[in-house]
Order: structure tokens, then sequence, then C-alpha cells
């Protein structure tokens, strides 16, 4: 089973069009709700006017002095308010303030527009560097939404004696989901006898997190808050903390109103106000010996956090443990800081921080190469962490690792060498296009960052039925990534069942635990291996309890099942995370175990670029990793593709336009995304080596093909076009004329 | 509040009648109207194609089909390709590929790529990747899409 290219569970329903996703539920009596946001980016606001023309009495209104618990946004740190009140602060340009509701959606637009803030406006800090300057202090006293160091030996030690020492800075650009489902949310309230009871059905990657957001914004207890996760048309960690935010005004209108109540964001409020990837800023300092070997790692890598501290503190986290990308080096020095500007709050997105820092390390390795006359393939080789190394914060590498093999592989699909040498012989010619092709070598840490996994301390479990068939019941949701076929199979083959006979409970609080959050590429290696346990244990219970003898048939099990659950009513059995025994890590000193494993890629990309429009097409693109034993070839190859898409859309074409802290390019037509057009077939190269956490020998593998493709398509632009100063993601067609010109006009 | 005014359509071969408000969009008729959810709106602008149909046999952004336009018109939809339980040739390589993740491209994807498969029986991939640029994906980087559309047609086409 585990190894099978299982037809994903929920197929059918997408492709007859049946799936249900939020705003296909039918909600009789349903209104409409709708957000007024602050439109200035920082200010006191002073007071709220009903324009004229609206029939208000027919509108449910609500402010923040409705709210009846506790108005911050449960998550890392509890700073964002639902709603601004008056004379509160308001700090970035979409902030809500009023909701309203009406059966009317035309109507509810049209109100929407008639409402208008008195705000005393203060100036704003727009970016990074004047967060950093502390023009204005605007959050805490340093304007810090989190900072972390890291150190491994000294590398203040190391630079006066190096052969080589070569800095350099590297900035990437914000980056929307752009999930093809926007933000949605129904929400219903009921007077019940033991008090109020909330429900909210949505589009939502963790359903505990927007729980616990509930609770807290109507000061409820556990069993009044209840949350089911609808179909979901992708996520991406846009739907990881922003759905507390919507559920929360889609409840309090709910609350107020006493109906039902649908908020739908249309494509340019999600794109304006909700998370995207954090912008960086990466300055790095490296020292070399002479023949290349990596001595000293200094890196400064700083994230603009936007204007409440929401995602930022682990999205730091993660970049901060990757910045030191696969290489072997005795002294590291990393310090990381996130910062707040008046700008809505970025978040989480595949990669998670990640793909930042490692842009800025890989691009660096094809710098440093070029500047000490090395070959960018045999410096990478000679710096390769193997077994037995040691990480930035101690970790040391257990697992057999061989990313030379892995490197090789890549290069052999994509013919790099034979390509270096046609291409830079072509190039010389007059002919405008320039070809290129260049790598990026990388890992990406699986499961919660640090102490997360223990901290979270999931539980799954599996229910038998009546019908003596089995169900799965986590919290983790289906956004399209498969869980629901690969935790299927993981307690198939756990069990000897034929697939067919278990299925995954629908997400909903009131019926499955807490299998903490659908993110960090968890899903597979954490809840897979507790739903693994869990399915034994329950196995076992059955042979215990004298209903199942063993070895069974499929028939044989499900009769036990069925006489199980007659007998007893109903039969479940729960497993709870473990911390495997050799795994340590200390978040005071950040030292220790930063993931229990990772998984390991070598990216290669061809390019052309055309110099008459500095269009840029990939023409070929390679996607080589480990990630364990692969649970699920086909959908496991889909994940590869579609994050090496994203990729290669944040490297090349995805910029999001910012004018006094609000996004102004927010339309499809304005953000530009990938086309089939637009890309080639992606070659997905899996090489297995089981991983002893993960079921069956998995590892995670969602975030990672986020990671490499942007280095590695800007260094094929670097061997194409010769040393431009290609610092930057995106590189669009007019920030490369603008390199160019750089150049070619001194 | 606006007249509203009836009209006819032939839907998924069964004929309908709605009274709706001049201005609505085919695109909420079908879907609040007609409860044919299967058609998603993913931005509203004519942009992504996730509300793509077929109207008199071409295809169209339902999004920016004023309803009054569709007024005898013969409309399919996503829940008009399989006949019953028994899916259509493209709809049945979508699943066998993994073509669908997240699934809420996959309607308008699947009648642009039955349409594409309709007028040109045996696509190369640069003709499959223009046939279906109209359709934005955010999940499968087109791959499994394109490895569907080209089992299908060689194995005798949509039609089949
Ligand atoms: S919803 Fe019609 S094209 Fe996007
Ligand atoms: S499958 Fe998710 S957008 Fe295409």
């Amino acid at each position: 089973m585990i190894g099978a290219s299982s037809i994903r569970k929920e197929g059918r329903a997408k492709v007859m069009g049946t799936a249900c996703y939020t705003d296909d539920k039918f909600v009789p009596d349903a209104l409409h709700g709708v957000t007024v946001r602050s439109q200035v980016p920082r200010g006191i606001l002073k007071g709220i006017q009903f324009g004229e023309g609206i029939p208000w009495g027919e509108f449910t209104i609500v402010t923040a002095a409705d709210i009846p618990g506790t108005n911050r946004v449960a998550s890392v740190v509890h700073d964002q308010p639902f709603l601004v009140g008056i004379g509160e602060e308001i700090t970035h340009p979409e902030q809500p303030v009023v909701l309203l509701a009406h059966p009317d959606r035309r109507l509810a637009e049209k109100a929407r527009k008639a409402v208008t803030l008195e705000v005393e406006e203060r100036p704003a800090i727009l970016d990074i560097q004047a967060s950093l300057d502390l023009e204005q202090v605007i959050y805490g006293t340093h304007n810090l939404l989190k900072e972390i160091r890291i150190q491994k030996g000294d590398p203040e030690a190391v630079w006066a004696s190096a052969a080589h020492v070569i800095e350099g800075e590297y900035h990437t650009g914000a980056q929307e989901q752009m999930y093809l489902e926007t933000n949605a949310m129904v929400a219903v309230v009921e007077q019940e006898a033991a008090g109020l009871r909330v429900t909210v059905w949505g589009s939502l990657q963790c359903p505990y997190y927007v729980h616990g957001a509930l609770k807290q914004l109507f000061g409820l207890p556990e069993g009044q808050v209840r949350v089911v996760a609808m179909e979901m048309g992708g996520a991406f960690g846009g739907k990881e903390d922003y759905p507390s935010v919507n559920a929360g005004h889609a409840a309090l209108l709910a609350w107020k109103s006493g109906r039902p109540v649908k908020v739908v964001y249309d494509r340019e409020e999600d794109l304006a106000c909700t998370t995207k990837r954090h912008p960086s800023r990466t300055r790095l300092k490296t020292a070399f010996d002479a023949e290349g070997h990596l001595l000293a790692l200094d890196v400064d890598f700083v994230l603009d956090g936007g204007a409440y501290a929401t995602m930022s503190p682990v999205v730091l986290s993660r970049g901060a443990l990757h910045s030191a990308s696969v290489y072997r080096c005795p002294n590291v020095k990393v310090h990381a800081r996130a910062v707040a500007t008046n700008t809505p709050p970025p978040g989480a997105f595949r990669g998670f921080g990640a793909p930042q820092s490692l842009f800025a390390m890989e691009r660096h390795m094809d710098v440093c190469a070029r500047k000490m006359g090395l070959d960018a393939v045999e410096l990478r080789r000679k710096n390769f962490l193997r077994m037995g190394d040691t990480m930035a914060t101690g970790q040391v590498i257990r697992e057999d690792l061989d990313l030379g093999g892995l490197m090789d592989r890549a290069l052999e699909e994509i013919d790099y060498h034979r390509k270096r040498t046609t291409f830079a012989a072509a190039n010389d010619s007059q002919n405008p296009i320039k070809r290129g092709v260049g790598l990026a070598v990388f890992m990406h840490g699986c499961g919660f960052t640090g102490g997360g996994e223990s901290y979270l301390a999931s539980v799954a479990g599996v229910e038998g039925l009546a019908d003596g068939t089995v169900s799965i019941l986590a919290a983790s949701t289906e956004m399209g990534q498969g869980k629901n076929t690969v935790f299927a199979q993981i307690v198939a083959e756990a069990l000897k069942l034929p697939f067919d006979m278990v299925e995954t409970a629908e997400v909903d609080t009131d019926r499955v635990p807490n299998s903490g959050p659908t993110v960090a590429s968890r899903s597979t290696m954490m809840v897979g291996r507790i739903l693994e346990d869990a399915a034994i244990s329950f196995k076992q219970a059955l042979v215990q309890q004298g209903f199942l003898k063993e070895p069974y048939t499929a028939d044989g099990f499900r009769e036990a099942v069925a006489k199980a659950v007659a007998t007893l009513g109903s039969v479940k059995c729960y497993g709870q995370y473990h911390r495997p025994p050799n795994i340590a890590w200390n978040d005071a000193t950040y030292q220790g175990d930063a993931y229990p494993t990772y998984s390991w890629a070598c990216y290669a990309a061809e390019v052309a670029v055309d110099l008459d429009t500095y269009e840029v097409k990939v023409e070929d693109f390679v996607a080589v990793q480990e990630v364990g034993r692969v649970v699920n070839p086909t959908l496991a190859a889909g994940q590869i593709e579609g994050g090496v898409a994203q990729g290669i859309g944040w490297g090349l074409w995805e910029e999001v336009t910012m004018k006094q802290g609000r996004m102004i390019n927010n339309q499809m037509t304005n953000y530009i995304i990938p086309t089939s057009a637009d890309l080639p077939q992606i070659r997905v190269v899996f090489l297995e080596n089981p991983h002893p956490a993960g079921p069956g020998g998995a590892k995670g593998l969602g975030e990672l093909p986020m990671d490499g493709p942007a280095p590695a398509l800007i260094n094929a632009l670097e061997n194409a076009l010769g040393p431009l100063r290609l610092d930057e993601v995106p590189m669009t067609p007019d920030r490369l004329l603008g390199r160019y010109e750089e150049v070619t006009h001194g | 509040m606006a007249k509203q005014i009836t009209l006819k359509m032939t839907v998924n071969g069964t004929d309908c009648v709605v009274t709706v408000h001049p201005f609505a969009r085919l695109l909420d008729v079908l879907r609040e109207e007609l409860r044919l959810t299967g058609t998603k709106e993913g931005c509203g602008e004519g942009e992504c194609g996730a509300c793509t149909i077929l109207m008199n046999g071409r295809v169209v952004n339902s999004c920016l089909v004023p309803v009054v336009q569709a007024q005898g018109a013969v409309v399919v939809t996503v829940e008009g390709l399989a006949q019953g339980e028994r899916l259509s040739s493209v709809q049945d390589a979508f699943l066998t590929y993994n073509g669908a993740q997240c699934g809420f491209c996959t309607p308008g994807m699947l009648i642009s790529a039955t349409d594409l498969l309709n007028r040109c029986p045996n696509p190369t991939e640069g003709e499959i990747r223009e046939g279906l640029a109209g359709n934005l994906c955010r999940c499968t980087g087109y791959a499994k899409i394109v490895d569907a559309v080209r089992a299908v047609a060689a194995d005798g086409g949509a039609a089949k």
C-alpha cells in the first residue's frame, strides 16, 4: 500500500463538481458579511460615520465595542485586534474596523463604501530599513517582532587570516499564495441552555487554531465552539493563521444578528488584506581557504513582519535555521530579526522563511565560486554536509547523506556540463537569445521547528465503524496535497487492509482530536506516524478483546470490527506524538536538533533570455530529491511539480507592488502567476532512503520544492548573461533590464 | 430594487426557467438559482478560468457573461460532463493522473480540456499548454493536467 499511486480519495467528487467548498454550502437565510478597513497605514481612530442613502436599520453592524470576549486574535503573540476601536491605534491600511451584514450582497458592498473613518494620521514605517533605523517606534521599543541568534565557533577570529572573504546582500519580495479559492467562512451562533454555541464552516488549514481564536473572542469554554473544515481550494500556508481573523468576523456578525453569516472575500480583498510571504534582506559574509573550504559564515537575516507578530517568530526561526544551507562550516554566526512595518502582516507560505535564506546562500555560493575562480559545482561538493558533520545549532547529521550523488543525478538529467560548454560558445554570437544552466542544493527541515512537536503533543486516532470499515480521526486538513489518500494508505498498510476499507472522517472539532496544524510538511511524517501507531494499537485491542485472530483476511477484519462496534458501541484508538529519544532542543540557546530530520534536494534549471525584451523562458527544469520513502509517487510528484511552479513564479514574475503600505496590483490581471504556457514539463526524480522516524520510512515533502527554483534560475541567468548584480527575486524583465544597464552603461 | 426578468436556458440537457436580476452574472445564476455549484469563482474578472462553461458550444468565462445574453442558450457545466455515474474520458483521466489537487480550478479546466480535445483531437504538448493557458491552476504546475489530456488523446479523444 505504501509506495502505490492510489487514487485520490476525494478525487471523484472533485472531477464531478460535487465537492463542497465553503461558498458552495447552501445556507438558507444567510446574511452577507463585509469588512470596512482602515485605509491609512498609521493613525488614531477618532470616529466612524455612516453615510447617506443606505438603509442602515436593515444592517447588522459590529464594532470593537461589541466584542463579548477578548479583542485579540489568539496566535504566537496575542497582539492583533479583531477590530480597531475608537481611540485605538491603526497600524496598517487594511485593518478591520467595522463589520456589516445584510441579506443583499450588492447592498452590503455599497454600504461598505458608505462608511467613512475619522483618523488622526501618524507617520508610518513602510520598509525594513526605515524600521531598523527606528525612524518611528511602532512596535515595542525597537520595532522587533522577534530576534534570534545562533552561534557556533567564532567567525570573527577567521576573517583576518582567511584566503578569501566574500560578502553579499540579497533581497526577496513578498509573494501571494494565490490559492484559487479565496478566503471564505460561514458562521452560526446559537443560544443554548449551556450558553452560546459558535460554529464555523470554512476554508482553513488549522481547525484548532480557529477553535482557540473563537474561544478567546467570545470567552467560551472548549465544548461551546465547533470548527468544520470544508473542501479547500488551495492554501499553501495562506489559510494557516488568517482564518482565525475572518472566522471571528463571521461569528461576530452571526452572534449579533442571530442569523447565519457568510463572509466570502472577493479576489481584490483577498489579495490586499490577507497574508503573504515575508519580504527579506540577507547579508552574508563568508571566509574560504585557498582550496575553497568554507571556514566561516556570518548571516544577517531580516524579514519584514508587517504590523503584528502573527507567524513571524516561527517563520524567522525556520529561515535562520536554513540559512547555512547544506554546508559544513566550523564557524557560524546568525543574527535574525523580524521587524515591524505599517503593512498588512505577512504569514505562512510554503517554505516558511527557508526560501528566503536559502535563496541568499545558494545564490552566494555561485557568486563566491566565480570570485574565487572555482567551479560552482565543485565548490559545493567540497563543502557538503556528510554523516557525522555538525550543523550551526550543533545538530549532528546521523543519516547516510550523499549530497554529491544527489547533485550528480540532477546534473546528469539536465546534461549540465555539455550545456555549459555549448551555451558558452553560442552566447558569444550576436543572437539576442542567451542560454544558461544553474543549480541549487538545499534541504527542508521536516515538522515543527525545535521543540514545536513536543509542545503540540498531537493526537490522532482510528475508529471502527458499524459496517466494519475504519475511519481516520485527525484534524489535519485536505488542501489538495493528498492527506486523505496518504493517511488511508498508511493506516491500510499498518492494518494490512485494502485501501478502500479506510476513509478519513470529516474534519470537525466535535469529532476529531487535535493532530496539530496542517503545516510545516508535518502531516505525512508526524501525524502519519501517530496514525501508524494508533492503527497497530487498534488491531492489538481487537485481538486482546477476542474479536480478531491473526492472521486475518480483509473480510475477517471487517466482521471483527462490526462485531466489536455492535458489542461495545464505539471502538477507537488514539496515538500521541512521542519525541524520539535521540532528539534534543534548547530554545533559549538555539542549540540542538532543530528538526528530527531533513529532506534533501538538488534542482537544476535551464533558461533562455531574450535581450530584446528581457523575458526569461524556463526551457527545462529537473527536481531531484530525497524525501525518505515515497508513500504515493503520483501525489508526491504532483506536490513537487506544483511547488516548483510556485518557486519559478516567485523567482521570475510574481511581484507585489506596494504603495503607502497597500498592495496596489491586487488583481489576478496584474499579479502574474505561471500559466501552462509559461512552464516546461517539470522533471521529478525521487531518490529513496527510508527514515526510521516516519511512517513506512516517509519524510516531509510539501514545502521542499519551494526552496530551490529561485536560486537555481538566477544562477542559470548568471550563466547566460555573465556577472550582473543578480541579487534579488523576482527577477522581472524590468529589473533584469536595470541590472543589465548597470553593467553596459557603467 | 430593479425589476426581475425571466429567461429560458437549457443547462446540461435540462430546460430551465429563471427569474433573476437583469444585471446578474451567468455564474451567479448557475451557482445560486440553479445550485450548480461545480462552476467556481476565482477572480470575477475573466482572468482565472475557474468559471469556464460551454455556452452554445463555445467556451466562455461565466463571470463575464450577463445572464441576459444566455437567453435561449445551451449551457454545459462540469455537472454535465458525466453520464450519470459514468465519468467522461477527460474526467476519468484527471482522476487517474492526479490532474486535480485542490480541485478548485478543475471544473473550468475540464471544460476547457474537453473543448480543446473536441477541436483538436491529437494536440501536441505545446498545443495543450496553449489551449489551457486561460485556466490558472496554482496546485499542479500543470504537469499532471497535461499528462491527463495527452492520455485522453492517445486513447481516442474526449468523445469516447
Ligand atoms: S472567475 Fe471567471 S475568469 Fe475567474
Ligand atoms: S488543482 Fe488547485 S488550483 Fe488547480
